[in-house]
């Protein structure tokens, strides 16, 4: 094969590429859309999200002063669902990289070690996939009461069975024969092997995993924050504003189904990408 | 065989052990109990004779030990709130949580199951296509919303239903049908996926090929094997009919376990919220041995299997 | 000739295979007693069929792992325990060629990276020197410096042999272990990589162990032979005197069974009875099941490996001494 008909493959292979189903664009752009608005939260909010407006309480959506209505106190829903969502997106980004990081280094630990350690983790993956979350999360928060950092590392400990689990087998697969076992025979030190060869190896595994925990976050946060465990006023986040909106689901019913469409949105977009990922990158995947 | 059972049950009572472990870690690392429990302006003669008589002057291991004992007692300690013993209060909840649960339980099944099975042999149709997009919506919306949609159509607009309280069985109708929904979404996508597995494999192919009537195929060969991996998820399910309901009870002021705990913990009851803990983990536990033995049950091979694990 | 480089001193490795769900355990003696001498500069050509244990001997003289008793010498000293900072600081003297190249690339990185990648792990040279010899390295296995740009899949199989011989050559090592390096290639590419591996060999003076099933191969590299069987060794030699006589029945079905010039393909030996199994070995000579000149004695006492010439040694109860020698000669 020449040079030319290389270049020429690698272009078509370039152009086939951006060939993405309707849903998984419109969950992309979803995402995006998202990601900048908790990335500009107060700068893009037409009200602080404390602000009162005691003379507009309950006023429904579709008016010029407040697009989405008011709520109880006359603040603008707007404002307080673009901070929910910022604070919601922070808390479930913190907690997936916490997971990622703490399954996956326990699951290198593990595949390296062998033995006692080996068994140690598998034993706390059990544990860990034979629990509830909510009612350990329910605990921890019983005992050490509340804050956003506890609970962005409480968050944290969702899910990272899953990465230690993959980590581990995919470790093990990789040190018995090939690209692991000839870079060690090279005198590279397992720091290296790790972070060097076997987790870009395996990274697009972890991905997708990635997209299935993500969403479990949001869920598991906002079912916290709705039951008044989560996060607490005066900061809110979108379980948060569904929890204090059911007060006036009567009167003002708005309050709550804004937040709540964006937890569905946003849940749903991760999972299409997921899937779509997972078809892309990882067929084996169950 | 044996040797299956043994390492299955051995599992269990770590499961159990580290639960213990775990509760007894949060509850040292919170805090000193005397000044939790007695609060701060209680004088010191008093919280050093509460630190004696509960042996917190102990080295911690002994108190680790003295703990695993009350526990195995039964002694839970007493609700901050009203005194009487935690387990009391956690048992006399038990019957109203199940009385969501176990519907719901059965209503799953029935729905979820066949719901699944029906897709994945009509796999394409709009039947399926309907399952799959329901499935996808009981995934991403939380059981929360979902409450609060029921409540906000059957309750608000049409007057059908109470939104909320436990005076008749009409009260339990929408919590049964949120907790119900959601895990027949989640049941029958599940068994769709685990058939289709089934479905794949060269044995039903050959069954097929060599002139088996597709009914029998599908009745002898492909549901026995597709329900190895249902009843797992069935045993997890089963495992949280006891504080499966935290965010349903809430919504509609039911009063069971999970409302129980979601107060307890709201006014840091520790001793009840301990109390639910534990009870979650032997429920959990004793489910997942009922699922391993049904395993051994329904293939034979895993116990060969489980036996190197 | 010199002093050895590497000295295998009657190694042994027994894995434990579970079977059954009561986990009865059964030894399995993948080597057994096996010693070696590898002078500076020569090649030895491990010769065996699979199950010998060629590989296992490869991986424990390269100081993979450890023998359960025996020892391995690298230039008059014993070998690091795998894993060890002194372990990994040896690598840069001994390297592996692999049978499957794919395996052995990282598919993620561009190749000329792998290449350079031993020289980052022992620190050799700055940032420019490291390029320049990554340059240097895949000239002297014969590729450009647009294939160091490439990743491993875009390659053909000849080429990611050529990466992984110039990134074994990269530390300038000593003693190269070669465990089938052409075996997963195609016929027509296996003469030139052998080709490649023969004529560095003499520019580097470089030491090598070559194991592969492949007498022709063989033939073409080694200067001396080892021929295994079940995990011991049953002939050494010379590698032209080895092949033109062997002595050990085994050796002699294996030359007969290759496919050599000059030679005509009538005197065949025809091996009968089941292939080697490490988990089963027969008693007394392992060979003696399908060996066709086995006598009782064959079936209940092991031969030793002892010498019949200056550099032969068989162990067949059948070949003793000089006078053995004239028996086949055909």
């Amino acid at each position: 094969m020449t040079d030319a008909t290389l270049k020429d493959t690698a272009i078509r292979r370039r152009i086939s590429l951006p060939a993405i189903p309707v849903s998984v664009a419109l969950a992309i752009t979803w995402i995006v859309v998202v990601l900048l608005i908790a990335a500009f939260a107060e700068k893009i909010a037409p009200y602080g999200f404390t602000q009162l407006d005691l003379r507009n309480r309950l006023s429904a959506p579709g008016n010029v002063a407040h697009w989405l209505g008011t709520d109880e106190l006359g603040r603008d829903v707007l404002s307080r669902l673009l901070v929910s969502i910022r604070i919601s997106l922070l808390i479930a980004f913190g907690a997936t990289a916490i997971s990622a990081v703490v399954g996956t280094t326990l699951g290198f630990l593990a595949a390296h070690f062998r033995g006692v350690v080996e068994q140690l983790v598998l034993m706390l993956t059990d544990f860990q996939a034979s629990m509830p979350f909510l009612i350990m999360a329910l605990a921890v928060l019983a005992f050490f009461g509340n804050s956003l950092p506890l609970l962005i590392g409480l968050m944290g400990l969702f899910g990272w069975e899953r990465y230690a689990r993959i980590a581990r087998g995919l470790a093990i697969s990789a040190n018995a024969q090939g690209y692991a076992a000839a870079v060690r025979q090279l005198g590279a030190t397992p720091a290296r092997i790790y972070l060097r060869h076997i987790l870009p190896n395996i990274a697009s595994t972890l991905i997708v995993s990635t997209t299935l925990v993500f969403p479990e976050v949001i869920l598991m946060e906002s079912g916290l924050s709705f039951l008044g465990l989560g996060v607490q006023p005066p900061m809110t986040s979108l379980g948060n504003m569904v929890g204090y909106g059911r007060e006036y689901l009567t009167r003002a019913p708005w309050i709550m189904l804004a937040p709540a469409t964006t937890i569905v949105a946003t849940t749903l977009a991760v999972s299409v990408i997921g899937d779509w990922l997972r078809d892309r990158l990882d067929p084996t995947l169950q | 065989m044996g040797r299956y059972f043994a390492i299955r049950i051995g599992r269990a009572l770590l499961t159990i052990i580290l639960v213990v472990t775990f509760a007894f870690v949060v509850l040292r690392l919170s805090g000193d109990p005397s000044l939790m429990i007695l609060g701060p302006e209680a004088p010191p003669e008093v919280l050093a004779a509460f630190r004696k008589a509960w042996g917190l002057d102990d080295p911690i291991w002994i108190q680790y030990v003295d703990y695993f004992g009350a526990i195995a007692k039964g002694e839970l300690g007493r609700s901050m709130r009203d005194g009487r013993p935690a387990i009391q209060l956690v048992l006399e909840r038990i019957p109203a949580t199940l009385a969501l649960t176990l519907p719901a339980f059965a209503f799953k099944v029935a729905l979820g199951i066949p719901a699944g099975i029906y897709a994945a042999l009509n796999r394409g149709s709009a039947i399926d296509r309907a399952v799959m997009i329901t499935a996808v919506a009981g995934f991403t919306v939380p059981s929360f919303v979902l409450a609060l949609l029921l409540v906000l159509v059957f309750a608000v607009q049409l007057g059908w239903l109470p939104s909320g309280g436990q005076d008749s069985w009409r009260h339990a109708i929408l919590p049964i049908a949120t907790l119900g929904l959601g895990g027949a979404a989640v049941l029958a996508r599940f068994t769709r996926s685990a058939m289709l597995e089934v479905l794949g494999q060269p044995y039903i192919r050959t069954a097929s090929a060599k002139g088996v009537p597709w009914r029998k195929v599908v009745t002898a060969h492909a549901l026995p094997n597709a329900a190895i991996p249902t009843v797992t998820i069935l045993g997890f399910m089963v495992g949280t009919l006891i504080a499966g309901a935290v965010v349903v009870e809430s919504v509609f002021a039911w009063p069971g376990v999970g409302r129980l705990l979601v107060v307890a913990v709201a006014n840091r009851d520790l001793s009840v919220v301990q109390c639910i803990l534990l009870l979650v983990a032997m429920t959990m536990v004793t489910s997942n041995l009922i699922v391993d033995f049904l395993y051994g049950f329904l293939d034979p091979r895993l116990r060969a299997k489980g036996a190197h694990a | 000739m010199s002093a050895p480089l590497v000295e295998v001193a009657a190694i042994s490795r027994t894995y434990t295979m579970r079977s059954g769900m009561f986990g009865r355990s059964s030894a399995v003696h993948a080597l057994d007693g096996v010693s070696l001498s590898i002078r500076k500069g020569e090649t030895l050509g491990l010769v065996g069929e699979s199950g010998s244990g060629k590989s296992t001997t490869g991986r424990i003289v390269l100081g993979l792992e450890p023998p359960d008793a025996g020892e391995v010498r690298f230039g008059g000293k014993s070998m690091a325990a795998p894993g060890t900072p002194e372990w990994r600081v040896q690598r840069a003297r001994m390297q592996m060629i692999f049978q499957d190249p794919l395996g052995a690339l990282d598919r993620r990185l561009p190749v000329a990276d792998q290449i350079r990648e031993p020289l980052d792990v022992h620190g050799l040279g700055t940032g420019a020197e490291r390029e320049a010899r990554v340059q240097e390295l895949l000239r002297s296995v014969e590729l450009n410096p647009q294939h160091g740009r490439r990743y491993p899949g875009a390659l053909s199989g000849g080429q990611r042999q050529r990466i992984v011989l110039a990134r074994a050559l990269a530390t300038k090592p000593d003693f190269l272990v070669c465990d089938e390096p052409v075996s997963a290639l195609d016929v027509s590419i296996q003469a030139q990589v052998v080709n490649l591996l023969a004529d560095l060999q003499a520019e580097l003076a470089l030491t090598m162990l070559f194991i592969s099933h492949d007498l022709r191969v063989v033939r073409q590299i080694s200067n001396v032979v080892a021929v295994m069987y079940l995990g011991r060794i049953v002939e050494t030699g010379c590698a032209d005197d080895l092949f033109a006589r062997p002595e050990h029945p085994y050796t002699q079905a294996l030359v007969s069974a290759s496919p050599a010039p000059g030679r005509r393909s009538a005197g065949r030996i025809v091996l009968s009875g089941d292939p080697p199994n490490p988990a089963a070995r027969p008693s007394g000579c392992a060979f003696h099941p399908r060996c066709p000149r086995a006598i009782s004695r064959c079936a209940t006492e092991l031969p030793a490996l002892s010498s019949i010439a200056s550099d032969r040694q068989v162990a067949c109860h059948l070949v003793s001494g000089s006078q053995a020698q004239s028996q086949d000669a055909a």
